[in-house]
């Protein structure tokens, strides 16, 4: 099934590395890493890596566990209250645990998950192959899309369709068209249907729409976006508001509310991710021939932190740690936040710069640039 | 009949639509750890430690469990230390009994034997799977050998439990090699079968405290003349009972030994019934010179794209160094070359 997904032609890791310095402008500043620096940029991120790998055990098994209760017991708890929604703090109540438990299963268990974060486990309910989430986007080809994809080839412009997600213009290096003048219309309408956004993330609508491709060669792409959808459909707008029976409507709100709650969550979590003010891109150039250790580099450049406290890093999937997501996206998310004291600290000696904020700010300056690329720039 | 069948399965369907798409048993199972529709598990319901070195535990299955037939073995799955461990154990009580049995021998560094002898108890849940073996009873059996050591018992005792339960008439031999007699798992319910059953002789061989031994400690042809022979035990045994019939049916089950880092193993691709020499590189590289397409994502074990599973030794992580256990697990083989044989299913 999987082969229709498409692989780049220009793959990163294939040439044999060659020395080169990497030299960016960071908030007006130069940041240089020669090829040693990198070397040993690279060995240090690997033994921290290798050291919570060592320690993988008991602790994390019980975390995903409690988290994959906690978020259950709020789906049941919501829905449940649903059905007596017509009395408004049930309402609200359903409401808001549903949105809760939509956010936790997506975030902080269903996309860590899929990075194998907990394959080591060895449980089938809990494997990046296994695991299905409550989205309408298919697990599958979100593995392919944001796994692969996107992980491996972070700000590269060209290669990582995260850049834009194809309808925004979000980096200088995309070409302004007049099309982009409704950017922050685009961004809003993403943002409002951002689960239906990601769910056709793999049609490459803007490939389609360059005559690139046709729909029809991505004919299996959509039948999966169908199937998933369809599905995720009747379940939240048709089976359980008919099962409230006169009740339906209150069902149906609460359930596109908790939707939509997830929806603008999720949206400005992962926005916070790599839009942020002085996160860098990188070109296909630049980035032909990476070491390892220049690969951390850019994944850290590429990436930006959210500071906060406990409950707003678990709610956010542990996102608000994308530098150590990115560095090492496969270790247990929660593991992100234990280390990240240590990552700044190797970033500092080594003079890379680590781009971290809190939401309102780090956000601002996204909805920023939203509305700068709109124009010419 | 007809509609029951087709409310059944609507109302089914319904569940699952309902719970998509994680599907009923990832609840009900929080309720409950064995109220699983599509995973069959057991509650361990009763833990005995009658010789010094083994543990009896009796479990109680869950509905998804189909049963077993005397001799075979399922796979046992406990979570230890975060990870689920999987081995296969040859359940010990008769095929028609509500309760499984299973007698688990401790060995030295033995990292499942050794956590439920010093760790199990009631109330634990474990994961049942793979009923297999074809080291079974014939429908109506002739005069029948059973020959086993330590805790190769477990299916021989099944099956002469199966017997005792179906009044079996026919001459059974029992066979049974241990280290002493404290140590002889069942002794004293075997005794308690040959007194019940006359047509059951039961003879122990003791190998280092040869107290109370009915038999030299090592295989001799036994007094009858078989139309069947089952052994289970260590290799030498096996070898010992092979010599006198060669027609022996036997059953093996051997901690595995890692032979340490060499290449030249056989690679062998289990679900397309290819096999290779290792030339030293990781299985995707060799997969793909041996015809095959396996997924693949971002080639440097990252992106999870290429997990496979390994049914069958060991791997050596070509970015860390690290080798793996020869476990059944899942492995990214972009960056997993073989160490030795390898089983891989694709």
């Amino acid at each position: 099934m999987t082969e229709v997904l498409e692989t780049p032609t220009t793959p990163t890791q294939q040439t044999t590395p060659t020395q080169q310095t990497i030299t960016k402008t960071v908030a007006g500043k130069t940041v240089t890493l020669t090829p040693e620096q990198a070397e040993a940029f690279g060995r240090e991120l690997d033994a921290l890596k290798d050291s919570v790998i060592a320690d993988l055990g008991e602790r994390d098994a019980t975390y995903i566990r409690r988290m994959i209760k906690a978020q259950r017991g709020l789906e049941i708890g919501g829905r449940a209250l649903l059905f007596g929604g017509i009395f408004p703090p049930f309402w609200l109540a359903g409401t808001a645990m549903l949105g809760l438990s939509k956010i936790i299963d997506n975030m902080e268990i269903g996309h860590n998950v899929m990075h194998g974060q907990y394959d080591w486990m060895g449980d089938p309910a809990i494997s990046s192959k296994g695991f299905e989430w409550d989205t309408a986007c298919p697990a599958d080809q979100w593995r392919h899309s944001h796994n692969y994809m996107h992980h491996t080839y972070t700000n590269i412009v060209g290669l990582d369709r995260d850049i834009g997600y194809g309808i925004l213009r979000m980096s200088s290096d995309q070409k302004w068209r007049p099309y982009y003048l409704g950017n922050p219309v685009y961004a809003f309408l993403l943002m409002v249907l951002f689960q239906y956004g990601v769910a056709l993330h793999e049609m490459e609508s803007e490939k389609i729409a360059a005559g690139e491709i046709t729909l029809t060669d991505k004919r299996e792409i959509l039948e999966g976006i169908w199937r998933k959808t369809k599905r995720q459909t009747l379940k939240d707008y048709v089976a359980f508001p008919l099962l409230a029976g006169p009740f339906a409507p209150w069902v149906f709100a609460g359930n596109m509310t908790a939707n939509l709650m997830r929806n603008v969550w999720a949206y400005m979590i992962i926005f916070c991710g790599h839009f942020p003010e002085d996160v860098q891109e990188f070109s296909i150039e630049e980035t032909k021939a990476e070491t390892r250790g220049q690969w951390y580099f850019r994944q850290v450049l590429g990436s930006a932190n959210l500071t906060g406290g406990k409950l707003f890093h678990i709610l956010s999937g542990n996102l608000s740690f994308q530098i150590e997501h990115h560095l090492f996206p496969d270790i247990p998310a929660f593991r992100h936040a234990e280390i990240a004291p240590k990552v700044q600290e190797i970033c500092e000696r080594y003079g890379v710069p680590y781009n971290k904020g809190s939401l309102p700010h780090q956000f601002g300056t996204v909805v920023r640039k939203i509305i700068k690329f709109a124009l010419p720039f | 009949m007809f509609t029951e069948t087709l409310t059944k399965v609507r109302r089914s369907a319904l569940l699952d639509l309902l719970t998509g798409p994680h599907g009923v048993d990832r609840y009900t199972e929080l309720v409950d750890p064995t109220w699983t529709r599509g995973q069959a598990r057991a509650r361990v319901v009763g833990v005995r430690r009658s010789t010094p070195r083994s543990v009896t535990l009796t479990l109680a299955p869950n509905r998804a469990f189909a049963g077993f037939r005397a001799g075979q073995h399922v796979n046992v799955s406990v979570d230890i230390d975060g990870r689920r461990r999987t081995r296969p154990y040859s359940p010990a009580n008769a095929d028609t009994d509500p309760y499984l049995e299973l007698t688990i021998g401790r060995h030295d560094g033995g990292l499942v034997s050794t956590y439920l002898f010093e760790r199990a108890r009631v109330g634990m849940v474990v994961g049942l799977d793979s009923v297999a073996g074809d080291f079974t009873l014939p429908a109506i059996p002739g005069p029948t050998l059973f020959v086993s050591g330590g805790s190769g018992i477990t299916p021989v005792m099944s099956m002469l439990r199966t017997l005792r339960a179906r009044r079996h008439a026919g001459e059974v031999v029992f066979v049974h090699y241990a280290r002493s007699a404290q140590e002889a798992c069942y002794r004293d319910e075997l005794a308690g079968i040959a007194s019940e059953m006359p047509n059951v002789t039961v003879l122990h061989g003791y190998t280092r405290d040869t107290t109370g031994s009915d038999l030299p400690p090592r295989f001799e042809r036994a007094g009858i003349e078989p139309q069947a022979v089952y052994v289970c035990g260590p290799p030498a045994l096996v070898d010992a009972v092979r010599e006198v019939y060669p027609d022996a049916v036997s059953e093996s089950f051997v901690p595995p030994v890692l032979s340490g880092e060499s290449s030249g193993g056989r690679v062998t691709f289990t679900e397309s019934g290819i096999d290779v020499v290792d030339d030293g590189r990781p299985l995707l590289n060799q997969a793909e010179d041996a015809g095959l397409t396996p997924e693949s994502g971002c080639r440097m074990g990252i992106c999870f794209s290429c997990t496979r599973r390994k049914t069958n030794g060991a791997v050596r992580n070509v970015i860390t160094g690290v080798v793996s256990s020869t476990e059944e697990e899942d492995v990214q083989i972009c960056v997993s070359a073989p160490v030795g044989d390898v089983d891989v299913a694709l």
